[in-house]
């Protein structure tokens, strides 16, 4: 695993995370993929191979609040397009653009929907040509914000939390699926924000969610130490989406 | 991480510190008094005023080591002496109880019902002293204050920093084990049965509903744990029932304090690796740490109650025993500072130490200021 230093590294190889490392994902972008770590540090972009530290964003303590009661970090990533997300402890989401090759990366803009700080973000590419939602965002005080990408991120649906913090996100098909801090998952219709599903899944928070699109097969994993696996699925009658439980 | 962790940690911590005292204090069959002036002395420290000021502040936790060198001092804040391996013991059995109560927290919230159930158990032994416990209140009062508005992502967060802290420690406590809460590989066993959190729903039912919002069908699913539903909310006031059992003395003085440190040594690789690098905020670990110790009152033992040694095991051939086959990894190095040496850092801890509102009591003078250092030099 490459690491998270706070000069940036000088020489590459493997070495041990900072403590504290709060996020790493793969970008899978069209034309690229880049491997992002987050911490309390910064925000770091490596070409695939670990080689090279393309981008080093530096998490700026001042901007934090003045009172600093608050820590500052990342958390949240997710590619679009030749977008990079990011989430922040502030609540706001960076949006980084990706050059076909290189380190020209470029910070496009900064969206101010969340109030509470980012815990995930999900992407997916747009399905049909009238469901334009390809990003979700989520908080920790459970808010959810249905993004579509571009030039300009348009704030396409707001779904409120009901004060527990959602921890994970997914996106499929124009489904919000949501994991909770009160071991709830629910799912969402992603263009107006309606729930179609509840289900009382763990007794403890949800840690992660993970999705097969191929197949429409929900993970969620969480602090009871169970694992269940929910079949995805859209009713053929009323259009709503339906789960039932697998495993 | 969390900025609001190191009072939960410093508070919590020193409560299982005062529960095992107070059990070898009277297996060790100490005269009454003196364990009771131990006790009070212990407390009177913990609870200083410009130190729990400074302890509330906004702040990040630092390292295990300055954490243990605070514990050293308050365990030898009156007149009971402890040795090495005594102490190693004591703190053993301490971070390993506080790691099991922080883990099985039903919801990150209750973090801070751990927390009033040690401040409630320490009231109890302070009971017969009015103006200690004017002062415990008083803490009580202020960590309301603090931690009453702070949302569950929060709560979620100090709990994951208070992980993080404890992280790789497996030490096997002879209580655990029998009662079957820990495995003979030092790991916790997470139960699946009982109450949910407040605030959680019992796991097993699937709600689908259409556009319009209205339930359309119900699916039950079996979940595989035995859970039952929360019977009612503990209380975050500074009197109520906590409900929670999590905090609350599970030592009587014939249940075994015996720790098992063989055998735990590689999952400590990483950990002493981690130690080796340079912490960039060494200096201000240290800094930090004067200023604790500069608001910690350390009451000298008066000429007449002479000192006495408390030993956390049962015998001393075994202390000496225990002192020799401690693993190497999990030696605690107590943080020396060097107060005298370095010109800057005498001028930061005079700064400080002037700092501190002081007209209450007029022992302060400059031999204070040298008892300070003198006492960081013999650490």
């Amino acid at each position: 695993m490459v690491a998270a230093d706070s000069e940036g590294p000088r020489d590459p190889g493997v070495r041990q995370a900072a403590p504290g490392a709060a996020d790493v994902h793969w970008c899978a972008l069209p034309f690229r993929v880049l491997l992002v770590l987050t911490s309390h540090r910064g925000i770091q972009m490596y070409e695939s191979d670990g080689s090279v530290m393309v981008y080093w964003h530096a998490l700026d303590s001042r901007d934090a609040s003045p009172d600093s009661t608050q820590a500052v970090f990342a958390r949240g990533i997710a590619s679009c397009g030749h977008f990079i997300c990011v989430g922040m402890w502030s609540g706001r989401v960076l949006v980084f653009d990706i050059p076909l090759k290189g380190p020209n990366i470029v910070l496009s803009e900064e969206l101010a929907a969340h109030p509470a700080s980012v815990t995930d973000i999900a992407s997916e590419p747009a399905q049909e040509p009238d469901c334009m939602a390809d990003v979700v965002t989520a908080d920790d005080s459970g808010l959810l914000c249905v993004w579509w990408s571009g030039p300009e991120f348009k704030l396409l649906t707001r779904i409120p939390g009901f004060g527990v913090p959602c921890n994970s996100v997914q996106l499929w098909k124009g489904i919000v699926a949501a994991g909770y801090g009160n071991g709830q998952v629910r799912l969402y219709e992603a263009s107006t924000g309606a729930l179609h599903v509840q289900i009382n899944a763990h007794a403890r928070a949800v840690c992660a969610l993970d999705l097969a699109p191929g197949v429409g097969k929900l993970l969620s994993a969480a602090e009871d130490t169970f694992v269940h696996i929910w079949k995805l699925s859209k009713s053929r009658e009323s259009g709503c989406t339906e789960a039932a439980p697998l495993l | 991480m969390s900025v609001r962790t190191l009072p939960l940690l410093f508070l919590n911590l020193g409560g299982e510190m005062l529960y095992i005292l107070d059990q070898r204090l009277r297996a060790q069959n100490i005269p009454g008094d003196k364990a009771r002036r131990v006790l009070h002395d212990i407390v009177l420290t913990m609870f200083n005023k410009s130190f729990i000021e400074e302890l509330l502040k906004p702040q990040e936790l630092y390292s295990k080591k300055a954490l243990r060198t605070i514990y050293d001092r308050l365990a030898h804040a009156s007149i009971m002496r402890l040795n090495q391996a005594s102490m190693d013991k004591l703190y053993d059995l301490m971070t390993m109880a506080l790691k099991y109560q922080v883990l099985l927290c039903p919801r990150p919230k209750d973090v801070l019902l751990v927390t009033y159930n040690h401040l409630d158990a320490i009231k109890g032994l302070i009971h017969d002293n009015p103006p200690l416990l004017h002062l415990v209140d008083e803490t009580f009062r202020q960590l309301i204050e603090v931690y009453g508005c702070l949302s569950a992502g929060e709560f979620q967060l100090i709990r994951q920093t208070l992980l993080t802290f404890f992280q790789d420690l497996h030490i096997r406590v002879s209580i655990f084990l029998k009662d079957k809460v820990q495995n003979s590989n030092g790991r916790f066993v997470l139960p699946v049965t009982g109450p949910v959190p407040w605030g959680t729903e019992v796991p097993g039912l699937i709600r689908m509903f259409n556009s319009k919002g209205e339930e359309v069908r119900r699916v039950k699913f079996p979940h595989g744990g035995n859970y039952v539903i929360a019977p009612k909310e503990g209380s975050f006031e500074v009197y109520g029932d906590r409900v929670l059992k999590l905090g609350t003395n599970m030592y009587s003085v014939n249940r075994p304090m015996e720790t098992h440190t063989s055998g735990t040594s590689k999952n400590l690789a990483s950990q002493t690796q981690q130690s080796i690098a340079p912490n960039p905020l060494a200096k201000e670990e240290l800094n930090f740490l004067a200023r604790l110790m500069g608001g910690m009152e350390i009451t000298k033992p008066s000429g007449s109650e002479p000192g006495f040694r408390l030993n956390l095991f049962t015998t001393d051939e075994e202390e000496e025993q225990a002192a020799l086959t401690r693993p190497e990894e999990l030696s605690h190095e107590v943080v020396n500072i060097q107060a005298t040496q370095d010109q800057q850092r005498n001028q930061e801890l005079a700064r400080i130490m002037g700092e501190f509102e002081v007209k209450d009591q007029p022992r302060w003078s400059a031999s204070k200021g040298d008892d300070l250092l003198a006492m960081m030099d013999e650490l």
